[in-house]
């Protein structure tokens, strides 16, 4: 085996929309009692033995302007109390969260609904559209609380109905469409508004696995098009990869590991995120661009290979020559690093660990 | 519990387990038993200091509400408040020149001061349209013909005035349940408060609500009316709560997220996301609703109830039948409908359909009533039929019923006296035997082999209650009465309920022939006796030759025949069985006392009988629930071990299947309860007829407090049975 490969770092690059610190959310019967009790920090071993549960323990996250970040667990691991806790619809045992620079949990009700109303959108596993109300009524409703006269209702919600590709159905109701059309309509509820903040707690669980591969694609481009600050739920370790900018794995509460899906399958921080990236064939997540290495003056030959492909994808490219270094372009195709020819190789045959 | 750690605690030596002090309480209770010529009087039977005055001070209790505290004012009030409802629903339904309660200055002016009952072909005409749309022409069929039904067996006058009552009780019954029922379910302490007087307002039979109802606010259809609302509450609260709880958590969070404020999201998202639920529970009040109304005949409410009751006591079977169908065909009309607007879900009209379109059957529906309106001037037929002029089978029955009497009633005379005397009487001896301790004893063996102490002190508790009421002998009796009927009920509908669970038999197979056996000769049964009703109807129309009459009848027998074929050639006999149940549990109670009065007469036996036909359905319907709940894949299991027919029901279906069939066994039991103090019209020696004889003194305090006794015994039943199944289900992980 090889030295380990590192990758870059990947870092915020923008101020961030959401940041919250400390957060706890603890249920049993005395939480706040408990948390003063350890000065704010109390051990597992110590909720458990007091008879509570934490379901968020001391997370302490920053979210970027336009990031996605996918938070990812196993069930019972905290990801849906944390995106509840984050959207204030469980409120926070202790800790703090700012949204676009405003104390969350310092809102009255008013206040939140405001908040809610402007900034917020989410989309739910289960769907959870109003049996009662038509496609057109549901995408409608949040505009509705608002109190939007009817007409300007109608025309918003009609054009996100054409965004999420349901025109023609927006006379139907919930029970008379499938599960992928019926999250589409939730997606359309949660942008009617043109949130800023784009809350998704597992949308594509409860879907088959055709139609989520279909509804990650979508979700792609609406991203592309809508250039929204994400928080996206998921179990599935391989939506993750493919949809983050950024993923926070969560065990027993706590964030294990943050970071890029590169940095996170070469170098898992914990051996729990290990377990996941184990069976990960990781030249299919790592980009080129992560293995690059500056410079430095080299000059190096042959044609570049744009920094946001995957290894995987490399593959002919990298076995067609006998190069020691290959050109990584960025984007705007402008040459700015290389990458080992031999490392990226391992990569691509890596034998299976198991 | 504490029982447990105390014996874990205790010294060596000494252990001893639950069962052991259930059979320590039951072998007390036999001793005494055996001993009883030995005992002192004060354990044989409650001695006098042990019995409270509790109807005295309870008849003290509220005269002094209704003289020193002034409550009579408040009653009147409201007595007054739903006297003007039912004025004005009464105006709208029965054709009896009653004018509208409106002030004068009003009638006067708009002239409404005279009678102008809506006509009854509107109403054939409504229901057939609104049952079309609900669900389909068939309901709408069924509903159209009820009225027209109603109207010409000259029934209508009296089902108004019972549709008038339930036209008023039903929606203040759904408003005060469904607003109880969201304040239960928003603050705790209030469910908590609520949930035991939910318990025992639904364990009382339907009876004691009259006599404290008759004391506060007279008697007359406001007093049955205000009843029924009391009695029709509960499950309104209960499927309120139930609803509302089980809002998906996700489709509440959904409406925050969207900005909605705590009451968008209630009016909004859970209310409507509730809807089923909630109309289940409107549907349960209408039931409710309408057995009630029925029942209220006794404290003076006039309409169908009021009739059956007289020509009950007189004996009248033919008028009796046909009021008695008239009370069916409403219950299965309110019920289908009631249903069907729980389960419409609502359907989308593409972009651009015309209004016409969409709102077909408002048109259908108008045209329609424009052209009755024009019937009505042309013919006074169309508004209402007089009643000398409708036609009636009720010569055709009692001709029917006296022949099939001719045939039976010696056969039945046999059976009846040898019951009396060789079965029920020493069975009822025997229940009065047991020193009163004795029973306490057993019952707290049971309560304490159930569910420990604490159960044990809960059943102990209520059935003493019997013991201080002073009327432990009339509740022996009752407990006699029920245990009977309850015995044969489960002998009945345990057996009757596994055989239709079965797996359909294969066609050809002996099985198989059986059935089709049993059902052609049903179908020819019940097509003989409609056609015969068919033709006897045609001949008090225009008399026909008896040529014609007989091919008349023929052509009848066969088209019933095939309609029934066609229509039943798919039910499976579990579904037809709740089917049955369904049917019979939409009559009204006392229905039941007609035949069963036909054949033995006014006894015991006529009594137990009729509470049995009740008390079946819940041990049926269960039975065939529990059966069906089995898991599937536990059944397959067993069969690719080999399991033999008998050893599956055995050894997986019946023991999974068991708990659920408990709960049949518990509802059973209340039923029974209940029915039994109804059977109390036919002159038992029970409660009931202390219940009777409560009401006709008008004597609150006894009438409470001999409901609270039944309630006792039914609740006792219920904690033991509840409790069990509780601890099965847990145990088999269901």
């Amino acid at each position: 085996m090889a030295a380990p490969i590192r990758v870059k770092e990947g870092a915020l690059t923008e101020d961030p929309v959401i940041r919250c610190k400390h957060l706890w959310k603890i249920y049993g019967p005395a939480p706040e009692e408990l948390l003063r009790a350890h000065g704010g920090a109390p051990s597992p071993e110590a909720v458990r033995e007091s008879g509570h549960v934490a379901a968020v323990r001391d997370v302490s996250i920053e979210i970027g302007k336009g990031e996605l970040l996918v938070v990812m667990g196993l069930s019972g691991s905290g990801k849906s109390t944390l995106v509840r806790c984050l959207s204030r619809l469980v409120e926070a045992t202790a800790g703090e969260i700012e949204v676009e620079g405003e104390d969350l949990r310092a809102l009255d009700e008013k206040g939140l609904i405001r908040m809610r109303r402007q900034k917020m959108g989410m989309v739910f596993q289960n769907f959870a559209l109003l049996p009662h109300r038509t496609v057109l009524e549901n995408v409608a409703f949040p505009l509705e609380m608002r109190g939007q006269g009817r007409h300007e209702r109608r025309d918003r919600a009609m054009e996100v109905i054409k965004l999420v590709g349901l025109e023609g159905r927006e006379e139907h109701f919930p029970r008379e469409l499938s599960g992928g059309q019926q999250q589409r309509v939730g997606i359309a509820r949660s942008l009617a508004i043109e949130p800023d903040i784009w809350f998704l707690d597992e949308p594509f669980s409860a879907l088959d696995p055709l139609i989520r591969r279909e509804m990650q694609d979508e979700f792609l481009r609406l991203r592309e098009i809508l250039k929204k600050t994400i928080v996206f739920i998921t179990h599935d370790f391989d939506e993750a990869l493919r949809l983050a900018d950024r993923i926070a794995i969560m065990y027993d509460g706590a964030v294990e590991q943050v970071d890029t899906p590169d940095r996170i399958v070469m170098e898992p921080a914990t051996e729990y995120v290990g377990r996941f990236t184990h069976e990960i064939s990781k030249a299919r997540v790592v980009h080129a661009r992560a293995l690059a290495e500056p410079l430095d003056g080299r000059i190096v030959d042959g044609k570049a290979v744009p920094g946001d492909a995957t290894i995987a994808s490399l593959g002919r490219q990298l076995i067609g020559t006998d190069a020691e270094y290959l050109p990584v372009a960025d984007s705007a195709g402008v040459v700015d690093g290389v990458i080992n020819r031999m490392r990226a190789l391992e990569l691509l045959f890596a034998e299976d660990p198991s | 519990m504490t029982l447990a750690t105390a014996a874990a605690q205790a010294p060596a030596g000494v252990r001893f387990r639950p069962a052991h002090v259930a059979w320590a309480l039951l072998a007390l209770a036999v001793l005494l038993t055996l001993l009883r010529p030995a005992l002192p009087d004060g354990i044989v039977r409650p001695p006098e200091w042990l019995v409270w005055p509790i109807s005295e001070g309870l008849n003290r209790f509220f005269d002094w509400l209704q003289n020193d505290v002034g409550f009579s004012v408040v009653t009147r009030g409201f007595a007054a408040a739903v006297g003007w409802l039912l004025d004005l629903a009464s105006a709208l339904l029965v054709p009896t020149r009653r004018g509208y309660p409106l002030p004068d200055v009003v009638c006067q002016n708009i002239g409404l001061c005279t009678g102008h009952a809506i006509p009854w072909t509107i109403f054939a005409i409504t229901g057939f349209c609104v049952g079309t749309w609900l669900r389909s022409w068939k309901l709408g069929l069924l509903c159209g013909l009820t009225f027209v039904y109603l109207a010409v067996f000259g029934q209508w006058q009296w089902a108004m005035q019972t549709l008038s009552q339930v036209a008023v009780a039903v929606p203040l019954s759904v408003a005060l349940g469904f607003v109880l029922g969201a304040l239960a379910w928003r603050k705790q302490w209030f469910e908590q408060v609520l949930t035991p007087l939910l318990n025992l307002a639904q364990s009382v039979p339907h009876l004691s609500y009259l006599i404290p109802v008759v004391v506060f606010f007279g008697v007359g259809d406001h007093a049955g009316v205000i009843a029924t609302v009391v009695f029709a509450t509960p499950p309104m609260v209960r499927m309120t709560i139930l609803g509302l709880r089980k809002v998906p958590p996700e489709v509440i969070e959904s409406g925050q997220m969207c900005g909605a404020t705590r009451w968008q999201v209630m009016r909004h998202a859970r209310v409507p996301t509730a809807r089923a639920e909630i109309l289940v529970g409107v549907n349960q009040v209408i039931m409710q609703c309408l057995a009630m109304v029925v029942i209220a005949s006794f404290i003076g409410s006039p309409g169908l109830g009021d009739k059956l009751l007289n020509y009950l006591q007189s004996l009248r079977i033919g008028s009796s039948i046909e009021i008695g169908v008239s009370i069916v065909l409403i219950a299965v009309m309110l019920d289908q409908l009631s249903r069907a607007w729980a389960e419409k879900q609502p359907v989308h009209w593409e972009r651009g359909t015309p209004w016409h379109v969409r709102h077909r059957m408002l048109l259908v529906w108008s045209g329609l009533v424009i052209a009755a309106l024009l019937a009505t001037l042309a013919h006074d037929y169309a508004h209402e039929i007089p009643r000398r002029k409708a036609i009636s089978t009720k010569d055709f029955w009692d001709a029917g019923v006296d022949h099939l009497l001719a045939w039976l009633s010696a056969p039945a005379a046999k059976v009846r006296d040898f019951l009396l005397l060789q079965v029920l009487t020493p069975i009822r001896d025997a229940f009065q035997y047991p020193p009163f301790l004795a029973v306490l004893a057993a019952v707290a063996a049971v309560g304490w082999a159930v569910g420990g102490a604490r159960s044990a002190l809960t059943v102990v508790l209520l059935i003493a209650f019997l013991a201080v009421s002073g009327w432990w002998d009339r509740s022996m009796i009752t407990a006699y009465m029920v245990t009977v009927a309850v015995v044969l009920a489960v002998a009945i509908g345990l057996p009757v309920g596994v055989w239709a669970s079965l797996p359909r038999p294969s066609r050809g197979s002996p099985g198989w022939w059986f059935n089709q056996a049993v059902r052609m000769l049903g179908i020819l049964i019940v097509s003989a006796v409609g056609a015969a009703a068919v033709v006897f109807v045609l001949e008090t129309v225009v008399p026909p030759t008896p040529a014609v009459e007989y091919s008349l009848f023929l052509a009848a027998l066969a088209a019933i025949a095939y309609g029934i074929e066609r229509y039943t050639r798919d039910v499976t006999r579990d579904r037809f069985l709740l089917f049955l149940c369904d049917t019979v549990q939409t009559f009204p109670s006392f229905i039941y006392l007609i035949p069963v009065i036909m054949l033995f007469q006014v006894n015991d036996v006529a009594a137990i009988a009729g509470v049995i036909i009740y008390g079946t359905v819940p041990m049926l319907r269960y039975t065939v629930e529990g059966m069906r709940g089995v898991p599937a894949s536990l059944v397959e299991a067993a069969e690719m071990s080999g399991a033999t027919r008998m050893q599956k029901l055995r050894t997986v279906s019946l023991p999974l299947a068991l708990p659920t069939i408990m709960i049949g066994l518990n509802q059973t039991v209340m039923f029974s309860l209940m029915m039994v103090i109804i059977a109390a019209f036919i002159g038992t020696q029970d409660l009931g007829q202390e219940i009777m004889r409560a009401k006709a003194l008008s004597d609150v305090g006894m009438s409470l407090v001999l409901g609270f006794c039944v309630a006792a015994m039914g609740l006792a039943v219920d904690h033991v049975a509840t409790r069990w199944a509780a601890k099965r289900k847990k145990a088999l992980g269901l």
